[in-house]
């Protein structure tokens, strides 16, 4: 079947998918972005984690079908998808959240979330990291001073096996601190 | 839309937009970046027109004779491009292994342990990969299962490798005993007699599994000359080439093999996956050949952390000197040999712990069985027997009625003291400072979870699950420290091989690093750049991806890279930094006296004297010019420990850590919230105080998983495995796990580069233990097995 569906602001045709593909396999295998990580392809440890139509889902989880007509972002848009949400104005309905559009960037700059993962030494071999920095950058639009607790609820679902947790932690704080910095 | 993919080519991880940062600063990742963006491709991204997918048939019993296998119907699948059998394979050597060639590649006659490759498939997409393997139809004739010590020593237990001529044979009183080391020092049963107080305790440690999050993956691309290029997610590349080229029928250089992306290795890499079986197909049928793992299978993929079971009689007088220990230790190998003889000589060596004890008698024997094959992870048979030494030693604190951080400070080793080896330890063993520090650190406050509005679930044992309020919640605290060994002993070779060429790039001076150093996650390539920032007097390095064009660097395991590999790329440096210094007085000796008679040092770009006079731009003398120079090195050498009485100086260097564990029970339905777990460790000098904070943060998780979750279940009677997923395995999540503040000890081991001290391993021992200890003060159960699960501690096992 031919799937169609927007990818980071880009619209997206992928051809000759079995009905059993998943959302991602058609992104890493068919669309060349293989950002979303497929560490466990059973939803259990998030490392797949993208965005659709504006809900965090497990890629993996997610027949290629169900995502036709559908917005996806994932960690390749994820900086473009941060800034779109810095300029708009306070108070952004959720109809218009969900009319956005992504903006292809030259893909040097950085989401706050992904600046904070490097300067807090949150990336060690970096296979969860697309994941987290998927769900870390949903918390911080949903809810700007996260208490520690916060962070560790909204984060329970993306298994990381080297850090510790501690400097993902850390990050997280720095991205919200960044983020209040800047209002 | 066609894929435009990476085509094979691995991630460049040269520097980005960081150029400073010489060692001992915080230094980020150079490939941090790429991994934040997507942009990193690890071994499972890997892409290549035209490529083929490969995927595994797996056994679905323990152990059988094979009677028939028929692929026919497998092949006629439309899409299927090849499906091998042991009798496809190419070449006379048709096994592999670390140290002893056991393991099969594909199955011959019999299958020794559950998931065990049996065919290998080639297809146009995964799925049809997937559905040919399973139209293979394989006829097994059982055969029954050795799973424990008794079923494999008894006297007609079958064999699970019948005729072996390993080096290890001679010396064991049972086949299916793999390899046995005993070390005996003083006279353990005399002493015993000036013992107050003897403590005894048996110990079950359960099976633990690296879970790397990313996959056991790689992309094999036959080559015109009939060769093979295999880009691959690995700990060793030099390793994986000797154990494939053979089996392949090719000579090394027609293997060319390139670090793909690692996400994460802990030991589970150390052995061979799926890398000849893509090689094998990638030759077979003339194309590009990927192979993914998905979770279910890398649990059958690799390795795990041997299960163990260690028996302990420790011996004290009344003033709390320790006066002898007996242990065995008893590792379950699995059914292949990989690095279980290596682990059962750690277990031995380092089987009483950081104490100072005259007489021991330790024993420890890694078993053949039919359960699944055991070998390297971090911490490589240390942890196991301090999960066992440390519970003794509260043990008999309790017995004396002293406090078990005094009771542990009163034995504690130190720079000085004789190992059960007889190895003299020869710099420094802060031991007893370890765990004062930890135990200095203020605690965190009682009843966190409680506020003005009532109880935050999230904070409790059972979170949110909502499973209690507060009510039966107690508090325990728990100590524990551990000794590790650093790189491989036993008079294992163990070199590192690092190229450095420096060159003028637009202007500035350009230090090139190249290396076949595995990174895997844990900054190597961070520390590399820092040793060439400081030994060269540049800002600008390249890391060149990992090949097999350089040298080795041996593995990336046993806490021994930055040692090693950081040693060579320092001497590569040196020599780089003398032969720049030859070409400037070439060049300019005649400019300044100080060229020929001062000390003159390479920084900020310039040749300057120890005095600071600058004498030259680097990029003036190298005009023209680059200077590379490939060098070995190696640390001090070590020895066999005797097969007798394992006395031997067997290792090289020695890492400490010392943890306290705070934790909360829900004594009602058994559920552990752990509240902090502060570490402190010695690592000699930290190249990168950021990286050491990781490593000692994430081993530290990875020891609280072993305490109260983690272990691979493998069925007493069949030797299946009943939990490969992560749905049933459980590693710790955020949730899951606590602060960890760390107290970082810089003292300098001198006969390492920089002072340092391996760190990686160390935090891993001493978690485990910390956690069952604080768990056992809160509930005042004894707690002799790890994990520990709710139903062992409501009663209910």
């Amino acid at each position: 079947m031919r799937v169609s569906l927007t990818v980071n602001g880009r619209p997206q045709q992928a051809d000759d998918v079995w009905e059993g593909e998943s959302l991602l396999y058609v992104l890493r295998e068919r669309l060349g972005l293989p950002g979303a990580k497929n560490a466990c392809e059973q939803g259990e440890c998030g490392s797949c984690t993208v965005r659709l139509d504006g809900e965090l889902v497990c890629s993996c989880l997610v027949a290629a079908g169900q995502a036709e007509g559908r917005e996806v972002v994932t960690v390749e848009g994820l900086a473009d998808h941060a800034e779109r949400r810095r300029t708009a104005a306070p108070g952004v309905g959720l109809d218009e959240a969900r009319d956005w559009r992504p903006v292809p960037g030259d893909g040097t700059r950085l989401a706050p979330v992904q600046q904070a993962f490097v300067d807090a030494g949150a990336v060690q071999c970096g296979f969860c990291t697309p994941g987290l920095l998927v769900a870390a950058d949903d918390l911080l639009a949903q809810n700007p001073e996260p208490t520690d607790a916060d962070i560790r609820e909204a984060l329970s679902g993306n298994l990381c096996r080297c850090t510790g947790y501690e400097k993902i932690m850390d990050a997280v704080r720095l991205a919200a601190a960044r983020q209040a910095e800047e209002v | 839309m066609p894929r435009t993919g990476p085509a094979g080519v691995p991630t460049r991880i040269t520097q980005g937009a960081q150029t400073a940062g010489g060692i001992g600063e915080s230094t980020l990742r150079p490939d941090g970046i790429l991994k934040v963006t997507g942009e990193f491709a690890y071994s499972s991204d890997l892409w290549h027109e035209d490529m083929l997918w490969g995927h595994l048939l797996r056994s679905t019993v323990a152990h059988a004779e094979i009677v028939s296998i028929d692929v026919s119907e497998a092949l006629a699948l439309p899409g299927v491009h090849a499906v091998l059998t042991y009798d496809d394979l190419p070449a006379d050597v048709r096994t592999y292994g670390l140290e002893i060639q056991d393991t099969p590649v594909l199955a011959h006659g019999k299958v020794r342990h559950h998931g065990e490759p049996v065919a290998a498939v080639a297809a146009d997409h995964p799925e049809t990969a997937r559905r040919a393997a399973a139209k293979i139809r394989v006829e097994y004739r059982e055969l029954p299962v050795i799973t424990d010590e008794f079923s494999a020593t008894a006297p007609d237990a079958v064999l699970v490798h019948e005729g072996r001529t390993d080096h290890h044979a001679p010396y064991v009183s049972h086949p299916n005993i793999l390899h046995r080391q005993p070390i005996v020092r003083g006279d353990a049963a005399a002493a015993a007699e000036r013992a107050d107080v003897i403590v005894r305790g048996e110990y079950t440690f359960g099976m633990q599994d690296q879970a790397f999050l990313g996959p056991e993956s790689g992309l094999a691309v036959p080559e015109e000359d009939g060769g093979v290029h295999l880009y691959i997610a690995t700990q060793w590349l030099h390793s994986d080439l000797r154990q494939i080229a053979p089996v392949l029928g090719l000579p090394e250089d027609k293997v060319r093999m390139t670090l793909a992306g690692v996400g994460g290795a802990f030991g589970g890499r150390e052995d061979l996956s799926m890398q000849i079986h893509a090689c094998l197909l990638a030759l077979r049928t003339g194309r590009p050949v990927k192979i993914v793992y998905d979770r279910f299978e890398s649990f059958f993929g690799h390795v795990h952390r041997h299960p163990a079971k260690l028996t302990y009689e420790h011996g004290a007088t009344r003033d709390g000197l320790l006066t002898h220990v007996k242990c065995r230790i008893v590792l379950d190998g699995g059914a292949y040999a990989s690095a279980s003889p290596a682990v059962v000589g750690n277990a031995a060596s380092l089987g009483i712990g950081p104490y100072d004890v005259d007489d021991v008698d330790i024993e420890a024997v890694a078993l053949y069985t039919n359960n699944p094959p055991c070998g390297a992870m971090r911490g490589f048979g240390a942890v196991q027997a301090c999960f066992a030494y440390e519970a003794q030693m509260d043990k008999l604190a309790g017995e004396l009625g002293l406090d078990p951080v005094e009771f542990r400070q009163l034995n504690a080793m130190e720079q000085g003291s004789t190992l059960p080896t007889g190895q003299v330890v020869d710099s420094p063993a802060p031991v007893a400072e370890l765990l004062r520090r930890v135990k200095a650190m203020p605690l965190p406050p009682e009843r966190q979870w409680e506020s003005s509005e009532g109880a935050d679930v999230r904070q409790l044992p059972g979170g949110l699950s909502n499973t209690t309020h507060g009510e039966g919640v107690v508090r325990g605290i728990g100590y524990a420290v551990g000794i590790k060994n650093v790189g491989f002993s036993e008079g294992f070779d163990d070199y590192s091989t690092a190229k450095v060429r420096m060159e003028v790039v637009g202007g500035e001076p350009v230090a090139v690093v190249h290396t076949a150093m595995a990174e895997v996650g844990q900054g190597g390539v961070t520390v590399h750049a820092q040793i060439a920032r400081t030994e060269l007097g540049v800002e600008q390095v390249t890391i060149q991806p990992a090949d097999t064009r350089v040298g080795s660097a041996g593995s990336t395991s046993a806490s021994r890279q930055t040692y090693v590999t950081g040693g060579a790329v320092r001497n590569a440096c040196a020599l780089v930094r003398e032969r720049v210094l030859e070409i400037g007085r070439r060049k300019f000796g005649t400019h300044h006296p100080a060229w020929a008679t001062a000390e003159l040092l390479l920084e900020r770009g310039k040749v300057v004297t120890d005095g600071g006079e600058v004498l030259a731009d680097l990029a003036d003398v190298l005009e023209g010019e680059s200077v590379e120079v490939e060098r070995e090195w190696r640390h001090r050498p070590t020895q066999p420990f005797d097969r007798r009485t394992g006395q031997g100086n067997g290792h090289v260097q020695y890492s400490f850590a010392a943890h306290r564990a705070v934790v909360e029970v829900d004594t009602e339905l058994g559920l552990v919230k752990v509240v902090e777990l502060a570490c402190a460790q010695d690592v000699g000098k930290a190249l990168n105080p950021l990286s050491v904070l990781g490593q000692i943060q994430g081993g530290t998780v990875q020891g609280l998983g072993v305490a109260v979750m983690e272990e691979i279940l493998v069925d007493p009677v069949t030797a299946k495995v009943r939990n490969p997923s992560f749905t049933d395995y459980l590693i710790p999540t955020i949730l899951d796990t606590p602060t960890i503040p760390v107290d970082i000890l810089e003292l300098a081991d001198h006969h390492a580069p920089y002072g340092l001290r391996g760190a990686g391993e160390a935090p891993t021992l001493s978690s485990t233990p910390a956690v069952l200890a604080a768990i056992r003060a809160a509930t005042g159960l004894e707690l002799n097995r790890t994990p520990v699960r709710p139903e062992h501690l409501t009663g209910t096992a």
